[in-house]
């Protein structure tokens, strides 16, 4: 029955390659990668794509998308994907870039190609550590979170607080989509992948700067079965990151 | 100013150092330039951002030399013809994307006009970054063709023809020039890129190699990375970087050579060192002193051969820099220690006077 054969027939979308990833048990980021896949085949710009993999987990990204990807050094994507989208205006160029890349070491580069306005597409892992290297603070971490460098939970005078990418953004002329989403539940998955293509028409539409924050989970670095850390994300993390369209 | 009007052929015209560096960038096919500003070499991102416009090119003031060196590796792996200029301490801060550039095996050109360091120093014109960009200032088992220009028509003449050696070896080109040669004013001529290299090919011929990432249209999909995590495969990658930068030390070495032919005392120097050498050498040569010259026009890859060579028919070298000593190690290296080594320094933004090169050198011979 064609109706069955739809309902359960799960093929994955050609921009994603028949890898296996390496990711752990649980881990957010094979959701998302499939997200930006499928909307890039649906957005029909998988022949003019240039992805950008970050510094980290997801730096293997390369070998699971099925289009042009190239690695940039720690928290500098949006500066690379500036200087591939100014010298071909027509591709699609985005940036997948986790919290620490983004929020911490890349700050600088992330605020001035948002400020610019430059017509990239960034999505941004949120899962509140640095996943690759073991567990440490990120600059996302939530007051009290204990971390391999918070082992006594994070503290304002120590630390700071924890900081809100999306709500910082918002300000700039030159950003013209901004999202918090998550994927700990299959509601919010749909609904992610609804702003991810919002933020990739965006830039078909030439309109600028758009950027969806993807709150993520990291069961083995935050000692969590995979069923707490999507329970930790809907009911902890959402407290300190609010979901919705910022922009 | 009309550069390319034929009646100009062969007129030459006065220009500032940094300026030359420009028109010669523009005329090699420069397709998009990044910069930060930092004295002495603001001229070149001022002219850059009235001129690549004109032209319907790219022009980007960054937030920083970190954010300009990567939005170049961007250009590069869109397989454009990308350039960013600095002063020593924004170079300081490239060294990690230069690195990766080298890893990843992208093409592109970094021009350093050097100032006095350490540290913010001060904004005269300086040799002291000779360590850094020939021996790797960032991390790994990388070179860069270095190439030391020693007056303003070579800021020119070596902007025009360095887009063209980075994409034959798909590695960067660092112009190490310094804040004399960026801001004086010399009489230019205005070359095509066939009279400069040597070669017939046009300078702007289309560029489209086969590892560029655009899109995937027609082809399968591509990657840029320096991240090899297979078993051995670093290794192996290693090796390829390491027969490609030995053919460049066999094909790319230039040196200039002036009044070897009868000499017995040779001064070795590059950049601006070289042409206070050359006046030395005037003085020295009425003084009935057979003195010559040896300028290393690429630093990296090292003259290595010519120096060891020439040790056979002189008695002694003076290597002099602006610096405490730097390239001096490579020629001692270089002359297997046939001939006593000796050295002349002016570190921190000094610069030699043909007199006090000319006092030295009486006073080893």
């Amino acid at each position: 029955m064609n109706i069955s054969k739809k309902l359960y027939k799960f093929e994955p979308p050609s921009t994603l390659k028949p890898a296996r990833h390496l990711y752990c048990s649980g881990c957010g980021h094979g959701i998302i990668h499939r997200i930006v896949a499928e909307v890039i085949e649906e957005l029909g710009v998988r022949e003019k794509t240039v992805g950008i993999a970050p510094v980290g987990c997801a730096v293997f990204a390369y070998d699971y998308w099925n289009f042009d990807v190239t690695e940039a050094a720690h928290g500098r994507p949006p500066a690379v994907a500036t200087g591939i989208k100014r010298v071909l205006p027509d591709r699609i160029v985005f940036t997948y870039q986790g919290d620490g890349d983004l929020a911490a070491i890349g700050t600088a580069e992330i605020v001035h190609s948002a400020n610019r306005g430059e017509n990239i597409t960034v999505i941004f892992v949120n899962n509140a550590t640095y996943g690759m290297t073991g567990g440490q603070m990120a600059p996302t971490t939530l007051l009290g979170q204990k971390t391999t460098t918070t082992p006594y939970g994070r503290k304002i005078d120590a630390d700071g607080y924890p900081l809100k990418v999306c709500e910082m953004l918002a300000p700039l002329e030159g950003v013209k989509f901004l999202a918090r989403c998550s994927v700990s539940n299959p509601a919010n998955v749909a609904k992610t992948k609804k702003a991810v293509k919002k933020a990739f028409e965006c830039q078909v539409e030439k309109k600028g700067f758009a950027l969806v924050e993807v709150l993520s989970m990291c069961p083995v670095d935050w000692e969590m079965t995979p069923l707490e850390a999507c329970k930790w994300v809907d009911e902890v993390m959402t407290k300190t990151f609010p979901l919705g369209i910022i922009k | 100013m009309k550069t390319n009007d034929k009646s100009n052929k062969n007129r030459k015209v006065p220009m500032q150092g940094n300026i030359a560096l420009c028109e010669g960038a523009i005329a090699g096919g420069c397709d998009a330039y990044y910069g930060y500003p930092i004295t002495p070499q603001n001229e070149v991102a001022s002219y850059m951002s009235k001129k690549m416009p004109e032209s319907g090119r790219i022009f980007l003031q960054s937030e920083s030399e970190l954010s300009a060196i990567n939005m170049v590796f961007g250009s590069a792996l869109a397989g454009k013809r990308a350039m960013t200029s600095s002063s020593s301490p924004g170079i300081s801060l490239m060294q990690e994307t230069i690195s990766y550039l080298c890893g990843c095996e992208l093409p592109c050109v970094i021009a350093n006009i050097q100032r006095g360091g350490p540290g913010l120093g001060n904004i005269a014109g300086s040799q002291a970054d000779y360590f850094q960009s020939v021996k790797g200032g960032g991390h790994g088992d990388y070179r860069m063709i270095t190439l030391a220009p020693a007056g303003v028509q070579e800021m020119y003449d070596f902007a025009l023809v360095s887009f063209k050696l980075a994409e034959k070896y798909r590695n960067p080109v660092m112009i190490l020039s310094d804040g004399y040669t960026g801001q004086m004013m010399e009489p230019v001529e205005l070359k095509s890129y066939d009279s400069v290299a040597g070669d017939s090919a046009a300078g702007q011929e289309k560029y489209l190699p086969d590892w560029v990432l655009d899109g995937c249209k027609g082809r399968e999909p591509r990657k840029i990375r320096s991240l090899i995590m297979e078993e051995g495969a670093l290794e192996k990658h290693n090796y390829k970087l390491a027969r490609k930068y030995q053919n460049i030390r066999e094909n790319e070495v230039l040196v200039d050579l002036d009044r070897m032919d009868d000499a017995e005392v040779a001064i070795v120097a590059f950049g601006i060192a070289a042409r206070v050498a050359k006046s030395a050498v005037d003085i020295a040569r009425d003084a009935g002193i057979r003195a010559g010259i040896i300028r290393p026009i690429t630093l990296w890859p090292f003259p290595e051969k010519e120096i060891f060579s020439i040790t056979q028919k002189i008695k002694k070298i003076l290597v002099a820099e602006m610096n405490m000593g730097q390239m001096v190690e490579d020629v001692r290296l270089a002359s297997g220690g046939l001939v006593p080594v000796k050295f002349i320094g002016r570190p921190g933004g000094g610069i030699f006077t043909p007199e006090e090169i000319y006092e030295h050198l009486k006073k080893i011979i």
